[in-house]
């Protein structure tokens, strides 16, 4: 269970329509990990995983949205970010999350490689209608 | 769309990346590296990627790419200045950068490509930074 943190920036929805965006929400996601007090290797790790799902979210899922936020377990802050897109979903989400399985042209660490650098990741998709992916990284 | 400047000194040619990469704009710098070595004849290539915060999968394998562009067209590719944080990460993004060498910093990036390479651009800047490039007055 987690909350919102009194303080900690608003949460913060961001487009992801174009390439430019993609640093954009790198960008952003470093702030948000400042905010959250993650150290500069868990910055990097959530910076980075956010640019694989945005990437993924552009080019997999036709475009979509970003939320950001800065949430608490009461114990500790985190940053969480909350991929949207309506593209076609992911059909198997077990083989999409296996390294180097892809249906475009990258590596296939998009998935698999950014639920490595986080503490929670979580898949809702549904075919046809689009997907949803969450991450969370924990200040240690 | 902004671009990365590629310098040519010597038989070197020599990119330091000081922005968040977009996507086109790197594919551009692996272009354009292709292009430049080619019309200079380089032998080597040296990538300081010291500021850049992060290294994704897209990054990475152009990274990759634009070494093995390089090696086809008869010239060798060194990627240094990574920092600690970046390092860490691509262990765990599971990014193996293939037979991209890397060195810690532009000196001893320099010093591979004039060990392996015997360049001219590598020696005489290894020369200047050791202050031996000097005219000296007392012969």
């Amino acid at each position: 269970m987690t909350t919102t943190v009194p303080g900690a920036p608003p949460a913060e929805e961001l487009p992801i329509a174009a390439d430019r965006d993609v640093v954009r929400v790198r960008q952003a996601m470093r702030t948000f990990a400042i905010a959250a007090e993650l150290s500069l290797v868990e910055q990097t790790k959530a910076v980075t995983a956010a640019s694989e799902l945005a990437r993924n979210t552009l080019v997999h899922g036709g475009g979509g949205t970003v939320t950001l936020e800065v949430v608490s377990d009461g114990r500790r802050r985190g940053v969480r970010a909350t991929f949207t897109d309506w593209g076609a979903g992911i059909a198997d989400v077990e083989q999409a999350l296996v390294d180097g399985w892809s249906t475009g042209t990258g590596l296939g660490l998009g998935l698999s490689g950014s639920r490595r650098l986080v503490d929670a990741f979580d898949i809702d998709t549904v075919p046809g209608k689009g997907t949803t992916v969450s991450m969370t990284k924990w200040a240690r | 769309m902004e671009r990365v400047p590629v310098l040519k000194l010597g038989d070197v040619l020599l990119v330091s990346i000081q922005f968040d990469l977009e996507d086109e704009v790197a594919l551009a710098l692996q272009a354009d590296l292709a292009d430049k070595i080619v019309a200079s004849g380089a032998r080597g290539v040296l990538v300081d990627i010291s500021g850049l915060e992060i290294v994704d999968s897209f990054i990475g394998r152009v990274f990759a790419d634009i070494a093995a562009t390089a090696s086809v067209l008869d010239a060798e590719t060194v990627v240094v200045g990574m920092r600690p944080a970046v390092a860490i990460t691509l262990v765990d993004l599971g990014l193996s950068l293939g037979s991209v060498r890397t060195a810690l910093n532009v000196e001893k990036g320099l010093r591979i490509l004039r060990r392996d390479l015997g360049l001219r651009a590598a020696e005489d800047l290894d020369a200047i930074s050791s202050g031996a490039s000097a005219p000296d007055a007392t012969g």
